[in-house]
């Protein structure tokens, strides 16, 4: 395992920044009071100090509690869509590229149609047409319902190849059904695949629902990353000059972004060992 | 063969409209909320008042934009003005048409969309093939992990970041906007040039992010271009280090760079809008975040549609030169 980590740096960064992200929220919740992230438990637009660390924001919430709130339930919506993205993805894959025929069609249409339109927009229907106070979980729906498309693609062409494979041919004349040669043959192989469109899928997802929350159409009680930002914009912080309000949110959510995608660019050299110079 | 081709590009162009009206037309119906009832009772409470006859004035809009006929029929009449491009009134601020309030704005969108996108896939596309191409000069091999970083940030915390050190910090380049508050657009000189002086900051951080973006790409498909047989035959031959960049290797490689363009249009705008939020900048991004906080369907309906439009037209045209680039692809019988 270590030996692997020496010979692919950009999993090894990546597993360390993100390492460095949750050991902030982690420790941060042992040593820090989280209680302070609420809203008028300190005076209002401090600068940084001895007793705020990161100052204050305009409604008196503490800068440093609240992204030790938020980084989890950011981090969380993620996983959540991404996984829920991975797992109906990888079903409808399965489906249409072992199976093919009009499952496959239909599937393909889906996906190329999908594709084509503007995530934020439909998501921003999405979000306008639930009633407003959403919840971190609905948050996390709302992103999934479009995190599954570019899965279902990337993964549909991996199993198009992994079925015409010699040992599924072999399963097959050795009278497997086809739940054996999906869940047997197929599936383990594409396992280090499965893993790299995770880690794209849950930054998509993360990316989507900043967006989302950047706009108001987050968790309005939540202390989120994306709604920080919501709430630096909203009452225009940058031109108060109140670093210290979203210079750290925002560097929170850029080291999560470089850690993910260093993460799935080391993930990808893995599965594919052919890749090995490219990127 | 070449007709099948254009026609599944044209099903699909027709199809994505479809399912986009449709998404449209049921998602924010499906959350009952009743926008002409708000609004009206919105304005009466800032009017101060009483609710009596708010009741029929709802029913008397309702009549007026057909919200009191069956569903399927709405839906019709819906899609029928769709097809007529006829995108109804905004309800926020009501006498104007969701059409003319669009007109206004989706030169700066676009504007600011192409120049960006047409930039940064230029040079973002001649970055990554130096970058992967091992003669290349070693001062480019330094770019890449800021190129990587940079590609990694969304447009938006790009943007704040800008805005803070150049606009506030360094008082170098306007606050926000897209034109000096006061000024008049006309064709003047010095017109154009403050409109170019706000647009740098929302420019340069899409450009910053998304050139990472295809320098990334297309360095992938310059090193996996290494060790195929017509490069070795190329060298074979003694060909000059230019001639097997330019012709063999650019040449190659930008196929699946631009077929990447076409898939990540919907990306890039996404962004974009939220970048035009930043900078408050007059494009669509700005109204569809005015128009969400103030609930205003029908405009973020009109907007969300247009969008659809500009995005699946734009994929279809590159659909229709991508078989000149590159012949094989009308062959594949898919």
């Amino acid at each position: 395992m270590w030996a692997y980590l020496r010979r692919n740096p950009s999993l090894l960064l990546g597993l360390i920044l993100l390492g460095l992200v949750l050991a902030f929220a982690g420790i941060g919740r042992l040593v820090w009071d989280p209680s302070l992230a609420a809203p008028l438990s300190a005076l209002p637009n401090q600068r940084p100090s001895w007793d705020h660390p990161l100052g204050t924001d305009r409604q008196g919430r503490d800068i440093l509690a609240v992204l030790i709130v938020g980084t989890p339930l950011t981090l969380y919506i993620g996983l959540l869509a991404g996984l829920l993205g991975l797992v109906i993805g990888t079903i409808l894959a399965l489906l249409s590229g072992y199976f093919g025929g009009i499952i496959d069609s239909l599937v393909r249409t889906l996906v190329d149609v999908g594709l084509t339109i503007p995530p934020l927009l439909v998501l921003i229907l999405v979000a306008v047409s639930v009633r407003t106070n959403l919840s971190i979980s609905q948050m996390a729906l709302v992103v999934a319902s479009l995190a599954w498309l570019w899965p279902t693609r990337t993964i549909r062409s991996q199993v198009l190849t992994l079925r015409e494979r010699a040992w599924v041919q072999i399963a097959r004349l050795s009278g497997a059904n086809h739940f054996q040669i999906l869940f047997f043959e197929i599936v383990p192989n594409l396992f280090p695949y499965l893993t790299a469109t995770f880690v794209g899928a849950v930054a998509s997802a993360i990316l989507a629902s900043i967006g989302l929350e950047v706009i108001g159409l987050g968790p309005i009680e939540a202390n989120t990353l994306g709604m920080t930002i919501y709430w630096v914009s909203y009452y225009a912080a940058l031109l108060h000059g109140m670093w210290w309000w979203f210079l750290p949110p925002i560097a929170i959510i850029i080291l999560i972004f470089v850690a993910l995608f260093a993460i799935s660019a080391g993930l990808d050299e893995f599965a594919n060992p052919r890749r090995r110079r490219a990127v | 063969m070449r007709l099948q081709y254009i026609a599944r590009r044209l099903t699909l162009l027709l199809l994505v409209v479809w399912v986009a009206a449709t998404l449209n037309f049921f998602l924010p119906r499906l959350g009952g909320r009743d926008p002409i009832r708000q609004k009206l009772v919105q304005q009466a409470a800032a009017g101060g008042y009483v609710h009596t006859g708010i009741e029929e004035m709802v029913q008397e809009y309702n009549r007026k934009f057909g919200l009191d006929k069956p569903l399927w029929q709405q839906y019709f009449t819906y899609l029928g003005d769709v097809f007529r491009l006829d995108l109804g009134y905004s309800i926020a601020n009501y006498p104007r048409r969701v059409s003319d309030v669009l007109a206004e704005s989706l030169p700066w969108t676009i504007g600011l969309l192409v120049t960006t996108t047409v930039l940064a896939f230029g040079v973002g596309t001649i970055l990554g093939a130096l970058l992967g191409w091992p003669y290349s000069p070693r001062l480019v091999q330094y770019l890449f992990p800021p190129l990587l970083t940079l590609s990694a940030v969304p447009y938006f915390l790009l943007g704040l970041l800008l805005l803070y050190i150049f606009a506030f910090r360094l008082r170098l380049l306007p606050l926000f906007g897209g034109y000096t508050p006061g000024t008049f657009p006309d064709f003047s000189i010095n017109f154009v040039l403050d409109v170019l002086r706000h647009s740098i900051l929302p420019a340069t951080s899409i450009l910053l992010s998304s050139v990472g973006f295809w320098a990334l790409g297309m360095r992938a498909m310059t090193v996996s271009l290494e060790g195929e047989d017509f490069m070795t035959f190329a060298e074979a031959c003694g060909l000059r280090g230019p001639t097997l960049f330019f012709h063999y290797v650019i040449r190659n490689a930008l196929l699946p760079q631009t077929t990447a363009l076409g898939l990540a249009l919907g990306q890039v705008l996404s962004g974009a809008l939220l970048v035009e939020v930043v900078f408050s900048y007059p494009g669509i991004g700005t109204v569809l975040y005015h128009a969400i906080r103030q609930f205003d369907y029908f405009m973020i309906q009109g907007i969300v549609l247009s969008v659809v439009l500009g995005v699946t037209f734009a994929t279809f045209i590159l659909d229709l030169i991508y078989p000149i680039i590159d012949p094989r692809i009308t062959y594949q019988s898919r």
